[in-house]
């Protein structure tokens, strides 16, 4: 603001990605919120290493097709290099976790923004919807979805994506319940902002910590049930790999060759692992209230 | 309570009759029928087949008779082995799973409700630290890696197990051990943040303020509330043991309902793959009504509405 250009005055305009007025009322800076959980975040160990570990893992994983080739941990049963295996894997297993956590996120945010605003009988429907949903073994549903539709690569991160919307609905509804009830809310409605424009603009800013630090927590479990389907045969399909492939190959001749189980199964554990560090840290950060390990 | 336990149960009926019906309809859309061989099958014996299981009939008609007989717990022979009955399928398989669930679950319960407990009773110490990222590590690794490895080193490398099959206490080793560790994990990480939140309520204090000692204020005043989400988690938990981890059964060739469901589900094999999803369905509902019971008998603040 070096050339003396005011900001437009904050007093008939609620910061939609602000933090919580009650926060911004007791004249802390903004951004303190984000602030300190990243200063949280930072202070904390596990966390930070678990972060450090999977940049190095989405780097290595992107660079893989100019990585030297040189045998470092052997070769399978064709010939082929296991390092770069299970490189390779990661990059599938990787992407897979994310491409599907993005599909639950979008449906599960959306689907439990809306349900928690409209309230009533949609609200009533849409969480029977989910409840129903909830009872139904994944499994089986992921691999009807598989059956049906083909083993493609696009199939598997749909139908992995369709069935980890759910926790993330809920817990987007809890959230909006009691955030609709806010003076902020209600001095958008009383400017003329539409539902559609209230629920995305000013609420599901507003719930982003929960679902930061779940989205974190779905990764690792959509990376887990893809490994988990590959092992069984119904992911990822051959030529193309992922680490539960690799393992479950690796399984096969173990006897022989117990490393074709072990690398991929370090690899996928390491990245689980990591994960669930950076999940525990964001929650702890993000979420004082909620800091039971902490306190 | 009665009246709560019977609403519950009449709300039941409507859930799994929408699970009978996605699932019916699922199954049917997909493409492939169970009679598909590698062999072509001559097209009067295909069309006697498709007329004995009543697959000629019109997709309403099929739909009915599947409600009808499902509730009354028939769900017909199974397509892939004809003369045998989904019920007896179920019933040859759900003492296996319940058997090795049962095992893996009083495992999780027994190492990992104390570990938590130790952990929350040193919290931010070494011994809890160490705990934790044992358990952190437990959770991580999944069981299909955690059960080749355990093969390589207790059966293939210091024969001491058999590394399959379900015969003898002895083969009951690997598969247990493989499907508990990660609820010993898990129920050890929930026994520690429940505890660590009940240790800092007002009656714990009063407990030590009255002069009991530290083990009692902890296992008999703590325990008891510290151990909800512990009950919470075991509904859920339970029912996905039960099913029987499909993949520990299929690493370690246990005859379990996970290892017939994924097979069923490769066969198209239609009655097999819904009586078992049905079942399931209501073991987790009845399960997750246990649960709820249970809550109101350990924190009686617990009101059931």
């Amino acid at each position: 603001m070096s050339i003396g250009i005011a900001p437009p005055a904050h007093v008939f305009e609620p910061d939609p990605a602000g933090p919580e007025p009650d926060l911004a009322l007791a004249g802390a800076r903004p951004a303190s919120l984000w602030g300190d959980a990243w200063r949280r975040l930072r202070r904390n160990r596990a966390a930070v290493a678990g972060a450090a570990f999977l940049a190095w893992m989405s780097f290595t994983a992107a660079l893989a097709p100019w990585l030297p080739v040189a045998h470092w941990l052997g070769t399978d049963e064709l010939g082929r290099d296991a390092f770069a295996r299970v490189i390779y894997g990661g990059r599938i297993s990787l992407l897979v976790g994310m491409v599907a956590t993005f599909v639950s996120l979008l449906i599960g945010v959306t689907w439990g923004a809306v349900a928690g605003y409209r309230g009533g009988r949609l609200d009533e429907f849409m969480m029977r919807v989910v409840d129903i949903l909830y009872s139904l073994p994944y499994i089986f549903l992921v691999i009807l979805l598989l059956v049906f539709f083909s083993r493609s690569i696009v199939m598997l991160f749909v139908a992995l994506g369709l069935v980890q919307w759910l926790t993330m609905a809920r817990i987007v509804r809890g959230q909006v319940l009691s955030l609709k009830q806010q003076t902020f809310v209600e001095a958008a409605r009383a400017l003329g902002a539409g539902d559609g424009r209230i629920i995305f603009r000013h609420i599901v800013p507003n719930t982003l910590g929960p679902v930061i630090v779940y989205t974190t927590l779905t990764v690792p479990a959509v990376i887990l049930q893809e490994a988990f389907l590959s092992f069984l045969g119904l992911g990822v399909q051959p030529p193309a790999a992922s680490w539960g492939t690799l393992v479950s190959d690796g399984a096969r001749l173990l006897a022989l060759f117990p490393w074709l189980v072990i690398f991929p199964g370090i690899a996928l554990s390491m990245t689980l692992l990591c994960f669930n560090f950076l999940g525990d840290g964001l929650r702890d950060a993000l979420d004082p209230q909620d800091r039971r390990d902490v306190a | 309570m009665v009246t709560f336990v019977l609403r519950r149960v009449l709300f039941m009926v409507p859930t799994l009759w929408a699970i009978a019906t996605l699932a019916f309809f699922l199954v049917r859309a997909a493409p492939g029928g169970p009679f598909q061989a590698e062999k072509e099958i001559p097209a009067a014996v295909k069309a006697q087949l498709m007329h004995r299981y009543g697959l000629d009939q019109p997709l309403h008609v099929q739909y009915l008779r599947f409600l009808g007989s499902a509730a009354r717990l028939d769900f017909g022979p199974s397509y892939k082995f004809p003369s045998r009955q989904v019920r007896e399928i179920i019933a040859g398989a759900l003492p296996v799973s319940l058997e090795l669930g049962g095992w893996a679950l009083l495992l999780a319960i027994a190492a990992g409700v104390p570990i938590g407990i130790f952990a929350a009773v040193r919290q931010n110490r070494t011994g809890d630290f160490a705990a934790m990222g044992v358990a952190l590590a437990g959770v991580s690794i999944p069981n299909f890696v955690l059960g080749p490895v355990l093969v390589l080193a207790l059966s293939l490398t210091l024969y001491l197990f058999p590394p399959a099959l379900w015969e003898g206490p002895q083969s009951r080793v690997l598969p247990v051990l493989t499907l508990a560790t990660a609820y010993v994990a898990y129920i050890a990480r929930l026994t520690r943040a429940g505890m660590l939140e009940v240790l800092r309520q007002d009656f714990t204090r009063t407990a030590r303020a009255k002069g009991l000692s530290e083990r009692t204020v902890v296992l008999k005043h703590a325990l008891k509330l510290g151990i909800l989400p512990v009950v919470s988690f075991i509904g859920p938990a339970a029912a996905r043991v039960m099913m029987g981890s499909i993949v520990v059964e299929s690493i370690f060739s246990v005859p379990g309902m996970g290892r017939y469901l994924v097979n069923a589900a490769f066969n198209r094999d239609y009655t097999l793959v819904l009586g078992e999803v049905l079942f399931y369905a209501a073991l987790l509902m009845a399960l997750n009504l246990l649960v709820d019971v249970a809550y109101t008998w350990l924190d009686p603040r617990v009101e059931l509405a």
